[in-house]
């Protein structure tokens, strides 16, 4: 049975509480998991496992958590910035994700900021849709 | 690891679940202090008992080619003291394995009491904060715990 985007959204905002340790009203869809909600590198591993359980579903290495990979690339970064290719090659990797902002001002120290609650839950609903 | 803070595996099933012993003595010097007159075990030394439990598991899951560590504690909840002359008994299972990962759920017991809930993630620190580089040798997995993984629990027979 197909889940809504709200019982989708409900499920990933338990999972950040749990996870992160944060209140279900800091949770929101536009809060960023390191700069509002205070995620480390290990709390990522530990949400994709919580994901995983949580909608049964198999999150592959680097799908939803990309960046680590593309920032050794000199070919998609440069003098702390995203360069184009850089940025096609994010926007085929992170589909789930609002690139607005970033798009003007590619600073890689703000890399981290793409990553919402909302881009979450994006990347779950077409996980669940195409399974 | 470099200190042993567990007794003995009493079941090990490679990959899947660990059960451990820790017996608790008088004799253990931090006892004294902890507190004056009512020697309780402090809750850090039972989240270390299941980090070592747990993480021999995760360890012995990869043959210990990979440097386990201590990485996140995702839940700790402890229900009563542990005094001395109890004897503990360290459930953990894996719940998740990624080649850069691990989390795991336990749970500690003194006969049929819940002592404690104890949730823990590991990390293989070679796979993990980006590219830093780690002597070769495994110093998480040295010889001197090696003894742990003898006994009844590792023996067809008893």
């Amino acid at each position: 049975m197909a889940m809504s985007r709200d019982e989708i959204f409900s499920e990933v905002q338990e999972v950040l509480v749990e996870a992160l340790g944060v209140d279900d009203d800091e949770a929101t869809g536009e809060a960023t998991l390191m700069g509002d909600l205070g995620a480390e590198s290990i709390d990522f591993l530990d949400i994709v496992f919580r994901l995983e359980k949580a909608f049964g579903i198999k999150i592959p290495r680097e799908e939803l958590f990309p960046i680590e990979n593309l920032m050794s690339n000199p070919e998609y970064v440069s003098a702390g910035k995203m360069t184009e290719t850089g940025l096609v090659e994010l926007r085929t990797k992170m589909p789930h994700t609002d690139f607005a902002a970033f798009e003007s001002d590619p600073d890689i120290n703000k890399l981290g900021d793409l990553f919402t609650v909302n881009s979450i839950v994006n990347y779950v609903e077409s996980k669940l849709n195409a399974a | 690891m470099r200190w042993i803070w567990i007794d003995k595996f009493i079941e090990f099933e490679s990959g899947k679940r660990a059960v451990s012993v820790k017996n608790v003595t008088l004799a253990e010097e931090h006892l004294h202090d902890h507190f004056p007159g009512f020697p309780i075990m402090p809750e850090c030394l039972m989240i270390e008992a299941m980090a070592q439990t747990a993480g021999i598991l995760v360890g012995e899951a990869n043959k210990f080619q990979e440097k386990v560590i201590l990485a996140k504690i995702k839940k700790a909840v402890f229900f009563r003291y542990v005094r001395p002359g109890d004897s503990l008994r360290l459930e953990a299972d894996i719940e998740s394995m990624a080649p850069e990962a691990a989390s795991t759920c336990g749970k500690i017991l003194c006969g049929e009491k819940l002592i404690a809930e104890i949730d823990l993630m590991f990390s293989h620190i070679d796979q993990n904060l980006g590219g830093k580089s780690f002597p070769e040798e495994n110093f998480v997995f040295t010889d001197m715990f090696k003894s742990l993984l003898q006994g009844p629990a590792f023996s067809e027979t008893d």
